[in-house]
Parts: C-alpha cells; sequence; structure tokens
C-alpha cells in the first residue's frame, strides 16, 4: 500500500544576513492512512516548522513531500494551531465553517456539517457567541471542530492542548480520540507530553534537537479505545515512557553543549 | 443603636447590602461631579459678566448667548448656515474615509504597494489641508466642491495611516489560519483584513471627524459666504460677539455630538471586543 503521507530528504535552513540555523535536516517520513503519529522532541527542533511545511506555510530549502489524494474536492490538510488560532470577529459557528465557506461549497452542506460537528464538541448553544467569551478549552474545541468540518486528507496539529490545565487536557483529548475513530483520518500531532503522545498515538517519532532530524520511533499498540489509566497501568507503556524521557534528556542535553 | 450595629455584623448580607448602598452613594457622587463642572463654569461666567467683574461686551454672560441664540434660530438664518456646514462636512467626510480606507486596506495587505506609497503619505501628512486652500480654490472653484475637498484632504490622513497600522498590527496566526484554510484574495480582504484592522481604522475616523470640524471653520473664516465659520467670522469683524459665541457653542456642540454618534457605531460594529 502506498503511503499517505510521504516525506523525501526534507531539510530547511533559515538564512539571516551572514548566519544560517539548519531547522531540519534530511527528513524522510512515510505515514499510512488513517495513522495517527506523534511527533516529540526538545523545544527548538524544528517540529513546528515541518508541520508548517507540509500546512504549505513554509517552503521546504531542498527535498519534498506528497500527500495522496483521495478525493478530488477535498483539501490536503488542515490544521489545527496553538492557543489563539480561533478568529475573534467570527462567532463560534463561523469559525467552525470558516474553511467550508473558504472554499465555496454549498450553503446547506456548510450548515450540516458545521452543526454536526458544533454537536460532538458539545459547542452548539455557543453558536452564535463570540470567542472572546469561551475559555481556553472550548476554543480549541473550536479549533478542532473547524478542521474536522473542512474534511481534508490529513489533519496536522501543533500542540493543541499545550496552553490547557490539565483536567481540560485529559477530556479534550479523549474527546478527540472520539471523533478521530469516527473519521479515520490521517494525523501529525505535535507534543511536549510523552503521556499525550503515548494515549494518543500509532506511533510516536522521536526528534533530535537542533537540527531537527528522525532518530527514532516507537509503535504504541496498545488497543483502542484507550484511556489514560490504561496507559499509566501498561508495563510496557511505562518502558516507553521512560525510554523517551532519556532520549528527551539526552537531547536537551546536547542542545546545551 | 449599638444592639442593631452588633445584629448587621451577624448577617453577612446585611454588610455587604451597606458596602453596596455606600459605593452606590460613591458613583452618584461622581456622575454629579461630571455634571458639575460645565455648570459651576457658566455660573461663574454668568455671575462674573452680570456683576461686571469681566467685561460683559467681550465675555457676554451664558443666558444672553442662549437668547440670541433663540432670536438667530427663529429667524430661520442660524439653520441654513448649520445646514450648509454640516453637508460639507457630510460630504468631505465620506470623500475622505472611503477612499482612505480601501487605500489603506491595499497598503496594509500588499508590502510592495506600501512601501511604494508610503513615502508620499508620509510627505504629505505634515501640510495642512487649510494651507492648500488656495490652490484648492485655483482647481475646484470658489464653490461647494473646494470645501468639501478641503474636509476630505484633512480627513484622508488620520484614516489612511490607522487603516494601514491596522492591517499590519493584525496576529500573523490570523492570516496563517486564513491561508491553511484556502482564503482567496477576497476573502482576505473583507474576512480578515477589513474587520480585523477595524479597532484602529475607527480610532483613526474618530480622530478624522475631529479634524474635520476643525478643518470646516477654518475654511469657511477663509473663504466662504455661509456656515457656522462664515457666522463666527462675519460676527467677529461686526463686533457682535454674542452671535459669535452661539457659532462656537455650536461648534462644540457638534464636536461632543458626532464623538457620541461614533461611539454608538464601534460599539455596534465591534461586537466581538
Amino acid at each position: 500500500m502506498a503511503a499517505k503521507i510521504s516525506i523525501r530528504d526534507l531539510t530547511k535552513v533559515f538564512y539571516k544576513k551572514g548566519s544560517s540555523m539548519t531547522a531540519l535536516q534530511n527528513v524522510s517520513i512515510d505515514v499510512q492512512d488513517g495513522e495517527f503519529v506523534c511527533f516529540i522532541g526538545p523545544s527548538g527542533c524544528g517540529k513546528t516548522t515541518l508541520l508548517r511545511i507540509l500546512a504549505d506555510l513554509e517552503t521546504p530549502s531542498t527535498g519534498d513531500f506528497t500527500i495522496a489524494r483521495e478525493k478530488e474536492d477535498r483539501p490536503l490538510q488542515s490544521m489545527v494551531f496553538q492557543e489563539k488560532g480561533v478568529i475573534p470577529w467570527l462567532t463560534v459557528e463561523e469559525n467552525v465553517a470558516f474553511g467550508l465557506k473558504m472554499r465555496h461549497l454549498p450553503k446547506n452542506i456548510i450548515k450540516e456539517r458545521t452543526s454536526y460537528y458544533l454537536n460532538k464538541v458539545g459547542l452548539d448553544k455557543f453558536a452564535k457567541i463570540y470567542p472572546k467569551d469561551l475559555s481556553g478549552g472550548m476554543k480549541q474545541r473550536v479549533s478542532i471542530a473547524r478542521a474536522f468540518a473542512n474534511d481534508p486528507e490529513i489533519l496536522l496539529m501543533d500542540e493543541p492542548f499545550a496552553a490547557l490545565d490539565e483536567q481540560n487536557k485529559f477530556i479534550l483529548q479523549e474527546e478527540l480520540l472520539n471523533i478521530w475513530s469516527e473519521t479515520k483520518k490521517t494525523v501529525l500531532f505535535i507534543t511536549h507530553s510523552i503521556d499525550e503522545a503515548l494515549l494518543l498515538s500509532d506511533r510516536i517519532l522521536l526528534m533530535s534537537s537542533q537540527p531537527g532530524r528522525i532518530i527514532d520511533e516507537k509503535v504504541i499498540d496498545l488497543p483502542r479505545p484507550r484511556n489514560m489509566e490504561q496507559v499509566r497501568a501498561d508495563p510496557k507503556m511505562a518502558h516507553h515512557f521512560s525510554d523517551i524521557w532519556n532520549h528527551l534528556h539526552d537531547e536537551v542535553q546536547n542542545s546545551r553543549e | 443603636m449599638r444592639e442593631k450595629h452588633i445584629a448587621q455584623i451577624h448577617d453577612p448580607i446585611a454588610v455587604e447590602q451597606e458596602e453596596w448602598r455606600k459605593r452606590q452613594i460613591r458613583n452618584r457622587f461622581k456622575q454629579i461631579l461630571t455634571i458639575s463642572s460645565p455648570i459651576f463654569i457658566l455660573l461663574l461666567w454668568e455671575l462674573l459678566s452680570r456683576t461686571g467683574l469681566i467685561d460683559a461686551r467681550f465675555f457676554p454672560p451664558p443666558t444672553k448667548i442662549v437668547g440670541t441664540f433663540i432670536m438667530m434660530g427663529t429667524s430661520g438664518e442660524l439653520f441654513s448656515h448649520i445646514g450648509i456646514s454640516l453637508y460639507r462636512i457630510f460630504a468631505g467626510f465620506l470623500l475622505g474615509v472611503i477612499p482612505a480606507i480601501i487605500l489603506g486596506l491595499i497598503m496594509g495587505l500588499y508590502s510592495p504597494i506600501r512601501h511604494f506609497l508610503s513615502p508620499l503619505i508620509m510627505a504629505l501628512m505634515p501640510i495642512p489641508t487649510l494651507a492648500l486652500l488656495p490652490i484648492i480654490i485655483i482647481i475646484f472653484g470658489v464653490g461647494e466642491v473646494s470645501k468639501v475637498v478641503t474636509i476630505a484632504g484633512s480627513v484622508f490622513f488620520p484614516v489612511i495611516i490607522n487603516t494601514v497600522a491596522g492591517v499590519v498590527n493584525i496576529d500573523r496566526i490570523y492570516l496563517d489560519v486564513a491561508k491553511n484554510y484556502g482564503a482567496d484574495s477576497k476573502n482576505f480582504f473583507f474576512k480578515i483584513a477589513l474587520p480585523g484592522s477595524l479597532p484602529v481604522m475607527l480610532e483613526g475616523i474618530q480622530m478624522g471627524q475631529a479634524i474635520a470640524l476643525l478643518t470646516i471653520v477654518a475654511a469657511e473664516m477663509m473663504g466662504a459666504n455661509s456656515g457656522i465659520g462664515y457666522l463666527i467670522w462675519t460676527s467677529y469683524k461686526a463686533f457682535l460677539l454674542q452671535e459669535m459665541y452661539v457659532g462656537l457653542v455650536l461648534i462644540s456642540f457638534f464636536g461632543y455630538l458626532f464623538s457620541l454618534i461614533l461611539r454608538g457605531f464601534q460599539n455596534k460594529l465591534l461586537p466581538w471586543r
């Protein structure tokens, strides 16, 4: 089976008068259709740059990538941004409908899909209000609903839960898994949290400190549906946890030297 | 008395109620202060003028100014002056604001255009439009058009500069969102740039409104035979100072009124703030 996402020898260098910084070096990844892949690495390892390149917000210096298109009228990718990605002058409903409106879909389809995903994330009562009146967790729900409503080939998520408190994080992680299990979209997800990665992923890719490379991967075969309790109780997961922890520790040390 | 005091301490609602009442009284006091300063000045003025402590020829008592206002109003002369001034302000305001918003949005969104045009804007902005009045009259004649153009010119600059600043300062992440979700240039313009720059743009419009009033009075003093500015100037030259004060009070009134109207607009247009 051909890969859904195939990234080949991707390198990104940022150049400023006289000095250059290699953010990504020869990154090659294949992701299967329907796979949930998390990226973990120390801060500044180029995870966000990689996602922004796939999101068409940044161009690679060398190398290329392809995202397989299954349906002609689908957008290739949609991104769930870090906090603040919800547009403040649009209501909750307009935010969720944003991608569909930009693609000029028929009104009845926009309405149907918007209300479906508003309902999914439990925001139907808040459809007409502006984001200023929402909590951080609710704003991220809007962001997630917007991405799923757009029905893209793949989803990109850049630390969507990083700014939330622990309880909200757990709730949103489970909600995300619920919606995801329904649609079986291919997801690339950046996180700092090992727990989060173990809970969500089929596969975890470990990145090195700058310049960012993929240096290891962990296949997480814990059966779904999962919850945090199972992840914490499973000895194999505990082993993965300490492995990833040590890796991060080493990488952070390296980047200091 | 003593018992009652103890009872209050034991009832938390009563304690808070008392606090609340005190806060209400303090708020009312502040409101009274706000109204009282203009009333105080008017009373003082009236008193000093009536008793001859200030020269009533230069500072006629407010009650006399009101009397003159009513007199001028009943003769109908006053309203034609007000009408023509308001017409010039509105026409000039629109003629200045609309191109300023459109050009400002374009400059904000497209940096080559911004870099090309901003030196022109920066160089032209410090020139008072009033100083160009002779040239404007040569080009547009002595009629209404030259006054409207003068107003438009003076309103244009604060609005365009604020609009550009408004667009440039839109948080980058919203541009990323729009791009990622496939917004075309029309949607960029109307869904992102326009609403995103609106708060700063409206501040510019508020400034433009104040400048429009300053400009109309001065322009009508310099070259017009109607309008509030003309009324002030001719009254002054004929030493009809009561009439002159009527003109000044009108300007102050309309300035305040326009500010209130624009504030109202602001709240309507920015429900998301």
